[in-house]
C-alpha cells in the first residue's frame, strides 16, 4: 500500500537505462552499416582500378561541404542538450531547429548531387551504368544503397529532432529531465559517425 | 530522502560546456580538411589507411565528447567497447576467410 502511494507521489524514471536502451539499438545500426562497410571493401579490393575510376564521377566538393553541414549539425545538437540543461529552454529549441535547417540543407545537396547523376544516366539499372564495367556498376551500386540509407536515416532523424522541439516547447523535456533528447542526440551522432566514414570511402579515392 | 539521493547525483553529472563542444567541432572541421588535402597525395596502399585513421580519430571524438561517454559511468564503455570488439573481429574474420578464397 505505501508503495503505490509512493509510486503515484513519484514517477518512476530511469534516464541511465533509457540511455542503454538507445546504446543497445545504435548497435543494431552498427551492425547493419558494418555489413555494407564490409561489402565495400571486398569489392573495392576485387574491382580497385574500377572503383578509383568511377569515384572520379562523384563531386569532391559537394561531399566536402556536406561533410561540414553534418558535422556542424552534430554541434548544434550537442549545444542543445547543454542549453536545457542550464535551463535555457529557447535557446536549447533554437539550436534543435539550426540542426534540422543544417540537416535539410544536407539533404538539398544530396538531392541536387542524386539528380545530376541521373541526368547524366547514372542511376541503377541504367543503359548508360549497365555499359560501363562491372566495377564501376558495383561501385554505384554501393554508392546509392549506403549513401542513401545513409539519407534515410538523416529524415528519420530530422523527423526525431522535431518531435524533441515540441516535447521541449510543451515542457515534456526540461533542465531536469532530458534523456529524450539525449537519445535523439546520441543517434544524430551515430549517423555522423557513418558519414564520417562514407565519405572518405566513397568521394576520397583518386 | 530518496528523492534528495537522486537529485544529487543529477547534479553531480559532468556538465560539458559550450566552449568544449566548438573546439571538438573546430578539431573535427580541420580532421576532416586534412582527409581532403591527404587524398590528393597518393601514399600507394597508406593513402586508405590515412583516411581510415583520421575517420577512427574523429569517430573517437564524436563518441567521447558529443555522445558523453567521457562523462557516463564505466558500464557505458565497457558496453560500447565490446559492441566495437565484435564488429572488429566479424571484419577479422570476414577479410580472413575472403583472401582465403583468393588465394586459392
Amino acid at each position: 500500500m505505501s508503495s503505490q502511494e509512493h509510486s503515484a507521489a513519484h514517477v518512476h524514471r530511469d534516464d541511465v537505462g533509457a540511455r542503454m536502451g538507445m546504446w543497445l539499438f545504435l548497435f543494431t545500426e552498427l551492425i547493419l552499416f558494418g555489413g555494407m562497410f564490409i561489402l565495400y571493401s571486398v569489392y573495392r579490393y576485387k574491382y580497385a582500378d574500377a572503383f578509383h575510376l568511377a569515384a572520379k564521377d562523384l563531386n569532391t566538393i559537394v561531399g566536402t561541404f556536406n561533410t561540414a553541414i553534418l558535422l556542424t549539425s552534430s554541434l548544434t545538437m550537442a549545444l542543445s542538450i547543454t542549453a536545457i540543461k542550464r535551463k535555457q529552454k529557447s535557446l536549447s529549441i533554437f539550436f534543435q531547429m539550426l540542426t534540422i535547417v543544417l540537416a535539410s540543407g544536407f539533404m538539398v545537396n544530396k538531392y541536387f548531387e542524386w539528380t545530376a547523376k541521373f541526368h547524366h544516366g547514372i542511376y541503377p539499372g541504367s543503359e548508360t551504368l549497365l555499359a560501363k564495367p562491372a566495377g564501376e556498376i558495383v561501385f554505384f551500386g554501393l554508392y546509392y544503397v549506403m549513401t542513401g540509407l545513409h539519407g534515410l536515416h538523416v529524415i528519420i532523424g530530422v523527423v526525431l529532432i522535431a518531435f524533441m522541439m515540441r516535447f521541449t516547447a510543451t515542457g515534456v523535456i526540461k533542465s531536469d529531465s532530458y534523456v529524450k533528447l539525449e537519445s535523439a542526440g546520441l543517434y544524430w551522432h551515430l549517423v555522423d559517425i557513418i558519414w564520417i566514414f562514407l565519405f572518405p570511402l566513397f568521394y576520397l579515392i583518386t | 530522502m530518496e528523492q534528495n539521493h537522486n537529485e544529487h547525483s543529477e547534479h553531480t553529472e559532468h556538465n560539458h560546456g559550450y566552449g568544449v563542444y566548438i573546439l571538438v567541432w573546430l578539431s573535427l572541421m580541420i580532421l576532416t580538411g586534412v582527409t581532403v588535402a591527404v587524398a590528393g597525395i597518393n601514399f600507394g596502399g597508406l593513402t586508405i589507411a590515412t583516411a581510415l585513421v583520421i575517420a577512427s580519430i574523429k569517430t573517437y571524438l564524436v563518441l567521447t565528447i558529443f555522445m558523453h561517454l567521457r562523462s557516463e559511468t564505466k558500464t557505458f564503455r565497457v558496453f560500447v567497447a565490446v559492441a566495437f570488439l565484435f564488429l572488429v573481429i566479424s571484419f577479422i574474420l570476414l577479410f580472413s576467410d575472403y583472401s582465403f578464397i583468393v588465394r586459392n
